[in-house]
């Protein structure tokens, strides 16, 4: 099963080409934060930018905190959200320990769900996928 | 498309009322330059000076702003204080797609703050700040602390002054997200005006997208074209600083307020030098996988025991030719020095370098004495143009005071008209000849984006009047409609008019196929029109002593051939702007009980 990583975050030059990837390619949508990665600078542009993308914790909080089973755990690690079920009470993303999931204004939850559709959009390599462990000795089949 | 009117934002600074208002004309005006013309003529005022409250300063987008790479930049527009005409300027940073985001098409701001005020809007908010106690931050320190008060990283946009703006010089910048700026004519100069330290830009919103694989395929297509084609390489290696050398063997590169066009010095401020020895890290605009913004990285021991501190400073290739080359500043961190205080002061550069060049030829021909400028400069000097760029943001003499408003208004005063290197406002980088000159010198922005004059000087040995006038004309009405869209002008060479039709057409747009050069000619007469109405007479346009003395590639300036291209584009601007299609009437636009 596989993770996205951004893993040179170093090199990012702050194009946000990723989070529009995401929501062009996932969401179908025009923004910059209705996506599963989101960049900011941390503290200005002289600082260099952090990606906020869900780190496929296992257990992931943010399934833990979910009253509804909307964040449905992955078997190796992160979640999928079943929109269908979600009453969009934003706990997911209070449980989140580093804010990789964006709230709408209706409190839609907006997670990276590890299709790794952003990577081929960073200029500058900065993301990639990787194989999460798998868990329970099964072979990762995604 | 999201809608097919303009909706914008009129925050009034005096009354503290903001309206949203709905604005046709779309198939007209399109965005970006066209959109700022006509919300000129609604808001602004031809019978007011630039600093009357009722002004406006706008800040516009475009159709395509933020659905397609590169599209990317902000139209700024207001009355100058640099000649008290129309102007506009142009940024990126993250201030298109946080006004995309934020739902506005254009923001509007009249009126005037009774204090220092800070300003943030967004798609569900609307608020002023008193900050006063920021008066006299520099540019940076300001920064920093917008974005405490106005929380929102990576989705927000913070446009501020330094205290150039706020003590009125004439060429103040408006600094966009560190190292990125409306910086020519005076955009900072209107914001101090008004009392307006800053501006957040909160993008919190989202758009559906047009369903099918039409769009998304052709996003792919152009985003392939800018990032694995050599198309883009200039841009995003050395960056424009390339220009340094290849300007320098044409000898075309403004060095020591031209009194030279080359040097064999500039090769220690070339681009490949700068990248060598001072490159940081590449950064971009939002929207943008190009990456053209390049960060200098300069050391400074301020204590002995090695107490260092560093600075990190944006460059490219106007700023190297006008605090290197201009000043002969050699070294490039002594360059990044300059730049860095320049940034914090809240100046354009390009004016700023320009001007003391221009100081130091005055000094050395006792034109002007030391009890005018106060230091004494003296080429390649950076620590006492560091002390000048001070004066420059905070004038501490009337001379000063006059410089801060144009060097030409001050050596009109003070005597050196001939060496003042101005056309129209303080040159760009580029003595390429006669057709440039003429360009910048009557251009509508003065400013080497209107027209590729730079380009055809380099190109054309022979000595044509019409064939240059047509290209001027042309090549300008092109870079119009572009900057309607508001693309990037470096994206020029992806964004022809096949790509835009087919990037107009995926969003639904696909009504404006095959006008887009009536359009375009539409808002260039548009523009020129206000500008005359401001008062601007191209038959007046002098350009300087000093540009019919240099030698380029070509050899000695030909002052006839100058003569006529100057004479014969006026005349041309005047068509222009007395064209009918220029006509606008902002009634008539209006969406009353909609």
């Amino acid at each position: 099963m596989k993770a996205l990583r951004a893993s040179r975050m170093e090199r990012c030059i702050g194009c946000h080409s990723c989070s529009l990837a995401c929501a062009r390619l996932v969401h179908k949508v025009l923004s910059w934060n209705k996506a599963g990665i989101r960049i900011a600078s941390a503290g200005g542009l002289s600082t260099g930018f952090e990606a906020r993308v869900c780190l496929a914790c296992s257990p992931a909080p943010c399934a833990q905190a979910c009253p509804t089973g909307a964040m449905a755990p992955r078997r190796d690690g992160g979640v999928m959200h079943k929109e269908n079920l979600c009453i969009r009470c934003g706990k997911c993303a209070e449980a989140c320990p580093v804010e990789a999931i964006f709230l709408d204004h209706e409190v839609n939850p907006y997670v990276c769900i590890h299709c790794g559709r952003c990577v081929a959009f960073c200029p500058h390599d900065c993301l990639e996928l990787v194989d999460l462990p798998a868990k329970g000795g099964e072979a990762a089949d995604d | 498309m999201i809608r097919e009117f303009f909706r914008v934002m009129v925050v009034n600074l005096t009354t503290g009322k903001t309206n949203i208002v709905e604005i046709g004309g779309r198939s007209e005006f399109l965005g970006g330059c066209g959109l700022a013309a006509l919300l000129f003529r609604k808001y602004g005022r031809v019978d007011a000076d630039w600093d009357h409250p009722d002004q406006p300063l706008i800040l516009t987008i475009g159709p395509l702003t933020g659905y397609y790479p590169l599209m990317s930049k902000t139209c700024c527009a207001f009355r100058s204080p640099y000649h008290n005409q129309y102007a506009e300027s142009y940024a990126g940073g993250k201030s298109a797609l946080s006004l995309r985001f934020a739902d506005l098409d254009g923001l509007v701001v009249v009126g005037r703050a009774e204090r220092l005020t800070a300003l943030c809007v967004g798609s569900r908010r609307v608020e002023t700040r008193d900050v006063e106690y920021m008066r006299g931050f520099d540019a940076l320190q300001t920064g920093r602390v917008l974005r405490k008060i106005f929380p929102g990283s990576g989705r927000r946009s913070i446009l501020r002054i330094g205290p150039a703006g706020e003590n009125r010089s004439a060429f103040a910048c408006i600094n966009v997200d560190t190292y990125r700026h409306f910086g020519r004519l005076g955009g900072g100069t209107v914001m101090g005006a008004k009392n307006l330290k800053g501006i957040c830009i909160l993008g919190d919103r989202g758009f559906p997208l047009p369903e099918g694989k039409a769009y998304p395929k052709l996003y792919q297509h152009i985003f392939e074209q800018l990032t694995t084609t050599e198309m883009m390489a200039k841009y995003h290696g050395v960056g424009t600083a390339v220009n340094i050398s290849p300007l320098n063997k044409l000898k075309s590169l403004p060095w020591k307020n031209l009194q030279q066009t080359s040097s064999p010095e500039a090769d220690k401020i070339s681009g490949e030098t700068f990248a060598d020895d001072t490159l940081l890290r590449n950064a971009a605009c939002a929207g943008c996988p190009v990456g053209c913004i390049h960060v200098g990285f300069v050391r400074e021991q301020f204590q002995a025991n090695n107490q260092y501190l560093y600075r990190q400073v944006g460059y490219d290739y106007e700023p190297i030719f006008s605090c290197g080359g201009m000043l002969e500043v050699t070294d490039p961190g002594q360059v990044l020095r300059i730049l860095d205080v320049i940034e914090k002061v809240g100046l354009d550069n390009m004016s700023a370098g320009v001007a003391l060049a221009w100081c130091t030829e005055a000094l050395d021909k006792g034109v002007i004495t030391e009890a005018e400028t106060l230091v004494r400069f003296n080429w390649g000097d950076a620590d006492t143009y560091m002390k000048g760029v001070e004066f420059l943001g905070t004038p501490p003499n009337d001379f000063y005071r006059l410089l801060a408003q144009g060097t030409m208004k001050c050596a009109r005063q003070y005597g050196g008209e001939d060496f003042a290197c101005v056309l129209g406002q303080e040159m760009a980088g580029y003595a390429t000849g006669e057709v440039f000159f003429v360009s910048e010198a009557l251009g509508f922005r003065h400013a080497h984006l209107d027209a590729g004059g730079y380009s055809w000087d380099q190109k054309h040995e022979e000595r044509e009047v019409e064939p240059a006038l047509d290209f001027l004309v042309n090549d300008g009405r092109d870079r119009i409609v572009l900057n309607s869209m508001v693309g990037c002008l470096f994206s020029r060479g992806v964004y022809k008019d096949e790509e835009l039709a087919a990037a107009l057409d995926a969003l639904g747009y696909g009504e404006l196929n095959g006008k887009l050069q009536d359009i375009g000619q539409r808002i260039q007469c548009a523009r020129w029109r206000l500008r005359l109405d401001m008062g601007y007479d191209p038959d007046k346009v002098k350009i300087p002593k000093r540009y019919t003395e240099i030698t380029t590639w070509k050899g000695p300036l030909d002052v006839d051939y100058l003569d006529a291209l100057r004479r014969g584009y006026a005349a041309r601007i005047k068509a222009m702007g007395t064209d009918p299609r220029g006509e606008i009437d902002p009634a008539q636009y209006e969406r009353k009980g909609k």
